[in-house]
């Protein structure tokens, strides 16, 4: 599947299927800093991505002043 | 995986909750912490005017749509901060989510409005960007919210933040910052109150807030703040979190409830006395000329400068 990372912005090959929960522990990241969105829908650390699915893994951390 | 309410499909599993929820009952989830923080710390009462921080983020963009759906006369701010296309991106965001929703944006272009930018104050001052950028934000929404006639300025800033600034401020024992560290600073000194009702959501939870209502926000980080140390500080805490659920919340929410009154004793002197009027802007400060105007003055005079990644100190 393609996966779109963020900061900086590209897009990798992951092969699925796959479960968020477990692409986000190969991908090195912390569950609580990114939300899984396929299409515009969001999607749950359970839920299986099919090998054809395009993903964006958008971190959710801000920093800096506010 | 299933909504905990409805049963329904979940789109969102929140652990530190041990909970998942549908579309439906995450946005009623949401509502429903803003609201308990706004009622637990009277942040707004009935006929206050708003005048909400926003940057064209997730956790500003999540605040206004909230305070608006709630009824409240909300206005927004927004400061072109001049870093180049992050600013330019973050303008665009704050505007479309305006205009979608017939809100009233006011704005302030540092460059063209006060003959400086962000990248140019670091640099002309040597402070870190994020320094200057704070600095510059809290006078120019403390004089709009003044010169506006508004009674409370609201701000973003959510559990993850305020987590952060806690952690930091306990890892130098400054129990000064750690005594002012609540969420609703009653107005003094001219000041409009200042209150953040996000204090009881995650970061994740103010994006997928943001996602489910269709909200299209600024998603990069700030380039100046690649790597700074409130970064490092939320990192440690997720990690403690993914371990153990509930840790953020724990340790905010459990310090405001049975800690901070035991810092307010070490708050310098709140009183007039050691205050007096800038010089240029006639703000309250503690000198002659007050810490933005400093800053400003020298910022206009130094040539200006392109954004470019800070470099940081090991």
């Amino acid at each position: 599947m393609k996966v779109l990372l963020r900061n900086p912005r590209r897009e990798i090959d992951v092969p699925g299927p796959i479960r968020v929960h477990a692409l986000i522990a190969r991908l090195e990241l912390n569950r609580e800093s990114v939300l899984v969105i396929r299409g515009d829908a969001l999607v749950p650390g359970d839920a299986l991505l099919a090998d054809d699915d395009v993903v964006e893994v958008r971190p959710v951390i801000s920093g800096g002043a506010r | 995986m299933k909504c905990r309410v409805c049963r329904g499909p979940a789109v969102i599993d929140l652990p530190r909750h041990n909970a998942n929820f549908c579309p439906e009952h995450f946005l009623a989830f949401t509502r429903r912490q803003v609201v308990r923080a706004i009622e637990d710390f009277e942040m707004i009462a009935p006929g206050d005017r708003v005048l909400v921080a926003v940057s064209g983020g997730k956790d500003s963009l999540a605040l206004w749509d909230l305070l608006l759906e709630h009824g409240y006369a909300a206005d927004g701010l927004h400061l072109g901060l001049g870093i180049g296309d992050y600013s330019d991106q973050s303008t665009r965001c704050a505007r479309a989510f305006a205009d979608d929703r017939g809100a009233t944006l006011l704005e302030i272009d540092l460059r063209a409005d006060r003959g400086f930018d962000v990248p140019t104050a670091a640099a002309a001052t040597g402070r870190p960007p994020c320094s200057a950028c704070g600095l510059s934000k809290r006078h120019l929404f403390d004089e709009a919210a003044r010169d506006g006639g508004y009674d409370v300025v609201a701000t973003g800033h959510n559990l993850d933040d305020e987590a952060a600034v806690l952690f930091g401020n306990t890892l130098t024992w400054n129990t000064e910052y750690l005594g002012r560290q609540v969420p609703a600073l009653p107005a003094r000194h001219g000041f409009a109150r200042k209150v953040k009702p996000l204090v009881r959501l995650t970061e994740r939870e103010t994006a997928a807030w943001c996602v489910l209502r269709r909200i299209d926000y600024q998603v990069e980080e700030c380039p100046l703040a690649a790597g700074n140390r409130h970064l490092g500080y939320k990192e440690v805490l997720n990690t403690l979190e993914a371990r153990s659920p509930g840790t953020k919340a724990a340790f905010y929410l459990g310090f405001l409830d049975r800690a901070v009154a035991r810092f307010r004793s070490d708050i310098a002197s709140d009183s007039d006395g050691g205050l007096q009027t800038c010089n240029r802007c006639g703000s309250a400060t503690t000198n002659e000329t007050c810490a933005f105007c400093s800053v400003v003055e020298r910022a206009r005079a130094h040539q200006p400068v392109p954004v470019s990644a800070p470099r940081r100190r090991r």
